[in-house]
């Protein structure tokens, strides 16, 4: 380990880890924005010295979305549904930051048994994307509250995005700002089912809401 | 040789009760006050160890037996570390787990003479204090784990010796994760701030202060000796850690030590000062979360 890409890495699987132990909702939006921030920064790291104008633009258009339009976005739904923390969870916070750090070392075996078409630049990357990835399945499973779930979903598109940069030579732009735009449209469209959800029930609580039916 | 090996135990016996001095005078200047004197720790033991000593009838041999254990525990941490450039006393292989463990003897001694006493806010104090150093004991072994997978030494003396600065550019982010989950441990084990308030004059918030209640004299006299003795062990293994400076020059090492554990001293007191205690409730996340950083330097040296 020995660049700035391993640090990155680091803090990755650290603000993952600090998701997972933090019950405050806005202290969770302004770790995933972070993470969102400081992902976008990845691909001028990752792409070996050489640099192209069409990097920045991405780099600068990636950070603005997660770490600027996103936060802004769930922080206007926070205040309008007044949730202000995760009650109680299904799994507790303690237990969550375990069984994280034990899914990591999972990911850490698992990318090593894992062929790849070509060498990442940084060894980390595969496996904190696995991880990144699962500690975002892990909060949509394991919390209860709506805002948490959308926090989830962002992060396991982060881990996504971070797999993405360790397989591909150079993804197409064009690409890039598709996927972009469609999780800025879903996060726009869960933060106004939330704002009903909250205007119908008077609450964000998903586990509540298997009982419509009946 | 034997003199320089025996340096350390020396400097360490004559300076550690100037540790909490700094650490007091760093929160009065927070504070806007002029504090005690940075040798107030001194004239408490001077004025303790001339006093004689009351026990209680309900308490036994083993409420006597506790604050000697613990000197005797903190001598002998003492002759297994190695401080700056100079040399442990003693040194083998493995000798990391009794530095370990040796603070697990003196904490069990600590928890039986506080349940020696029969006294109900002692058996709080002794019940935090073991579900606290429970959890802190993964993290500071683990911890050393990681370091020993990094330098393949499993001696502290040569684990020090071997740690260079260039090793920071090398695995940086996992000495910072070791070195901050040292912090904590460092923390914990003294009770300082952010788990314990060793100011605090509450029996029912007080963790360490509560299970020393009932000593007096030379008793309680020879506790706070192990007290600042233990800040200055785990501050010695912390920067031995995280500054691992050898300059060629023995003095030079040495002084450069001192002044990092003048700095570390400072650093808790700014800690003090700038942060308030967090709830009991909280501490076994936090803790985990530390033992979670050493997990995580421990998969990063062992790829």
């Amino acid at each position: 380990m020995n660049n700035i890409a391993d640090t990155i890495m680091i803090f990755l699987v650290l603000t993952n880890l600090a998701l997972l132990g933090v019950s405050r909702l806005g202290t969770c939006i302004r770790i995933v924005a972070l993470q969102g921030a400081v992902l976008g920064l990845l691909p001028l790291v990752s792409s070996g010295g050489h640099v192209e104008w069409h990097l920045y633009f991405f780099s600068a258009v990636v950070v603005g979305f997660k770490g600027m339009v996103f936060p802004w976005l769930l922080r206007r739904t926070l205040k309008e549904v007044k949730a202000q923390r995760e009650i109680e969870p299904f799994i507790g916070y303690g237990t969550s930051i375990a069984l994280g750090t034990a899914v990591f070392v999972l990911c850490m075996w698992l990318s090593s048994r894992l062929p790849l078409p070509k060498e990442p630049p940084s060894m980390l990357i595969v496996p904190v994307a696995f991880f990144t990835i699962m500690s975002g399945l892990f909060l949509i499973i394991s919390r209860k509250k709506a805002l948490t779930q959308v926090l989830g979903y962002l992060v396991m598109e982060n881990g996504i995005y971070t797999f993405g940069a360790a397989i591909v030579e150079r993804q197409p732009v064009l690409v890039e700002l598709g996927i972009l735009l469609d999780v800025f449209v879903a996060v726009f469209v869960m933060g106004i089912a939330m704002f009903h959800i909250h205007r119908e029930f008077d609450h964000i609580d998903t586990d509540q809401l298997s009982r419509l039916r009946t | 040789m034997t003199a320089l090996k025996l340096l350390h135990p020396l400097i360490a016996l004559a300076a550690a009760p100037l540790l909490p001095g700094v650490i007091n005078r760093t929160k009065a200047l927070f504070a806007g006050r002029t504090g005690q004197p940075v040798l107030q720790l001194y004239y408490d033991l001077w004025k303790l160890l001339r006093k004689g000593a009351v026990y209680s009838r309900s308490t036994t041999w083993i409420f006597r037996l506790g604050p000697m254990i613990g000197i005797s525990v903190a001598l002998l941490a003492l002759t297994i570390l190695p401080f700056g450039g100079l040399p442990a006393a003693i040194r083998f292989e493995g000798d990391l787990i009794l530095f370990a463990y040796l603070f697990g003897l003196a904490r069990f001694f600590t928890i039986v003479m506080a349940l020696d006493t029969g006294s109900s806010f002692e058996g709080m104090g002794a019940a935090r204090e073991a579900t606290f150093s429970t959890l802190c004991e993964p993290a500071l072994l683990i911890g050393l784990a990681a370091i020993t997978k990094y330098t393949g030494s499993v001696s502290l003396s040569q684990m020090f010796s071997s740690l260079r600065f260039s090793d920071w550019g090398q695995a940086g982010p996992a000495f910072i994760l070791v070195g901050s989950a040292l912090l904590i441990v460092f923390l914990t084990e003294n009770s300082r701030m952010p788990i314990d308030d060793p100011n605090t004059h509450l029996e029912l918030t007080m963790i360490h202060e509560v299970m020393i209640l009932d000593h007096s004299g030379p008793d309680l006299a020879l506790i706070l000796y192990a007290a600042a003795l233990k800040l200055w062990l785990l501050g010695t293994l912390l920067i031995g850690i995280v500054v691992p400076v050898h300059s060629g020059h023995p003095a030079l090492d040495v002084l450069i030590a001192v002044l990092c554990m003048a700095l570390l001293a400072v650093l808790v007191g700014i800690i003090e000062s700038s942060m308030a205690r967090i709830r009991l409730l909280h501490v076994p996340a936090l803790l985990i979360g530390a033992t979670t950083l050493s997990v995580l330097a421990l998969v990063l040296t062992a790829r």
